[in-house]
């Protein structure tokens, strides 16, 4: 063996050593910090047997919480779509003032505790509120209510589907949509068939991670839920209040719905990310 | 003459640069015009006004008689090809030409026919199905060109059509674009940064600098007649020479002080080849000596001056260092607004050796 090789042998040797340690380092954190207490969670919901585990899933109030999650979910993610749409066509289509600083403002919910945003709220439209007047002689109820949740909701995720679509966009550039509306085209037809297509992937997934977002918010929607066992409950808040009644193993099995939820997700979003790079490609 | 495009009087700034400054000038129909200039000198700002993706702060743009300022981009009857072909990326090449005949609504049978007819006649045939992603570069512009040109434009704009292409193919499509441009009789404008270009293809060149027109006329006439000191720099390979009334026959002119000299404009033949003229042959030194390919460039000292000469590789050979005669037939001497030729004197009784 050369002196030369001899020395490459040993640069190969630190490069796998480096290897190595990374992955381990990295498996290691997440068998630790996710995959036990997954484990621990399903092993816990469980632990009374498969009939206490049914029982608790049944529960008519777990049905409502659910349904409650899945009706503040949808809203949020329809909503924040249509806006992160407008949002980011308008940022990187157009060149106008104080074009940054709404690009910032749009990370807002990023920056702000959940809690916070859900005192926001109180303060906005509750009893103290400045808006209560005007909701009470009209008879809106938001605060301690449905709506109130649903906007909870769309404020913690308003900026993930813009977030994923403004760098797409910015990267295309302005030159296909010129093109097609110097042939003519209008802006429905443009936004259809030149912009539409080539932010599909990145749109799904934002709505994805919007999706995932919006059903485990706790902080702000518990603020401006006031706990209404059936009537104000989304899943995460039930969770806690069956912990704190001391059912751990009803909050166990409540639990592992999101988590089973979250595990859905999972999937979608790895479909999605494996097709936009397939369309990446060609 | 009437002209078929004209500009009146155009300013356009973005912020504090000034893009277009009083631009004026008129475009014949059925002519190939070259917009000219170097890189930010707002040859593409032009061509995006007169498409209507840009609009003047101040002056008046006319097609075809009728101003259009206040008309929509899509309604004055142009053609565009964008400069990275902006090709619709998620459409095959039948339906990127068949687009701007789908928006105008025309039957399904009629598109086919003039899109598979515009196909044909770019030389794509087969090619129908694939994507953009899918061909080369110079097939991407043959499909930007017959999307361009289906809806049976008035005026076609190109903003620099060749600069995505690689050398070899370039030459090629300069010559087929023309061509093709002849074919169809259609007024249009390109824009390039490339003089080589410029003058090949166009029937007129417009020289742009610093927002404003320095020159427009023929290929021809703005080799041989520059008209100011920018055109005279920037076209050929032009050399500026500070001092040149050191060189023989050329006595400084009032109030000049610089004068520009090209290649073509310079002969060195070895010491004591020539017999004629030997009175107006200067003396140089050869300085370096760089192989080019089908010639080799030759930097000679005369009295100081660096001039840069082109020698065929049929002639006899010269070295570094070597002394030979340097014969200096005519340059450009300008001052601050205007170039003029100045012949060497020296030749003048006898104008027989041209190249």
């Amino acid at each position: 063996m050369s002196k030369s090789d001899y020395r490459n042998g040993q640069v190969n040797k630190k490069i796998n050593t480096t290897k190595a340690i990374l992955i381990a380092v990295s498996i290691i954190f997440i068998l630790v910090m996710l995959v036990m207490p997954m484990i621990a969670v399903i092993t816990y919901a469980l632990q009374n047997g498969i009939e206490a585990y049914l029982k608790a899933v049944k529960d008519q109030y777990t049905i409502k919480a659910l349904q409650l999650t899945v009706i503040a979910t949808v809203s949020a993610v329809v909503i924040n779509t249509i806006f992160g749409l407008f949002a980011a066509w308008t940022v990187t289509k157009f060149e106008f003032r104080g074009k940054q600083l709404l690009t910032t403002l749009i990370d807002i919910p990023f920056a702000i505790s959940p809690v916070i945003a859900g005192l926001i709220f109180i303060l906005t439209f509750g009893r103290i509120g400045w808006a209560y007047d005007f909701l009470q002689a009209n008879d809106i109820k938001i605060v301690f209510a449905v709506p109130g949740i649903i906007l909870a909701t769309i404020f913690v995720t308003f900026p993930f589907v813009s977030r994923e679509i403004i760098p797409v966009l910015n990267a295309q550039g302005k030159d296909e949509e010129e093109a097609a509306a110097l042939m003519g085209a209008n802006g429905f037809k443009i936004f259809t068939k030149i912009t539409l297509p080539h932010i599909k992937w990145a749109l799904l997934y934002g709505v994805v991670l919007c999706t995932a977002r919006a059903m485990g918010e706790f902080g702000a929607v518990s603020v401006l839920s006031g706990h209404l066992r059936g009537k104000t409950n989304t899943l995460p808040l039930h969770v806690e209040i069956l912990y704190n009644e001391f059912k751990l193993t009803d909050a166990f099995a409540v639990s592992s719905i999101l988590v089973i939820l979250a595990v859905i997700i999972l999937i979608i979003r790895n479909i999605i990310e494996h097709k936009a790079k397939k369309a990446g490609e060609c | 003459m009437l002209m078929y495009v004209q500009l009146k009087n155009i300013n356009k700034a973005f912020g504090n640069f000034k893009a277009s400054n009083d631009v004026s000038f008129g475009i014949e129909k059925g002519k190939l015009i070259g917009l000219l200039g170097p890189s930010g000198s707002g040859k593409t700002t032009i061509l995006r006004m007169i498409a209507g993706l840009e609009y003047p702060d101040s002056g008046d743009i006319y097609i075809d008689g009728v101003r259009v300022n206040d008309v929509p981009p899509s309604k004055r009857g142009i053609g565009f090809v964008f400069q990275n072909y902006a090709l619709f990326r998620y459409m095959n090449v039948f339906d990127n030409v068949a687009f701007g005949l789908n928006v105008q609504k025309k039957n399904k049978k009629e598109i086919k026919e003039r899109v598979l007819e515009l196909i044909k006649l770019v030389g794509l045939e087969g090619l129908e199905n694939r994507y953009p992603s899918q061909l080369s570069g110079g097939q991407r512009q043959r499909v930007a060109f017959a999307r361009a040109i289906a809806p049976n434009p008035q005026l076609l704009l190109l903003d620099e059509p060749f600069a995505a292409i690689d050398a070899k193919v370039r030459h090629e499509l300069r010559s087929w674009l023309k061509d093709m441009i002849n074919k169809l009789g259609v007024t249009s404008i390109f824009v390039t940064h490339d003089q080589d270009e410029a003058i090949e293809v166009a029937d007129e060149i417009i020289i742009t600098n610093h927002g404003t027109i320095e020159q427009k006329g023929s290929p021809l006439e703005i080799y041989k007649n520059p008209s100011t000191p920018f055109v005279a720099q920037f076209i050929g390979e032009s050399t500026v020479i500070e001092d040149y009334h050191k060189l023989k026959g050329f006595d400084q002119l009032h109030n000049i002080k610089k004068a520009v000299i090209r290649p073509e404009f310079i002969n060195i033949t070895k010491i004591n080849e020539i017999k004629q003229y030997m009175s107006a042959a200067e003396e140089g030194v050869i300085e370096k000596i760089s192989f080019r390919g089908s010639y080799l460039e030759v930097k000679v000292n005369v009295k100081g001056i660096i001039l840069t000469v082109t020698r065929s590789l049929e002639d006899k050979i010269v070295k570094v260092g070597e002394r030979v005669n340097v014969l200096i037939y005519r340059l450009y001497v300008f001052d601050d607004k205007n170039a003029y030729l100045l012949e060497n004197p020296a030749l003048e009784d006898n104008n027989s050796v041209f190249i």
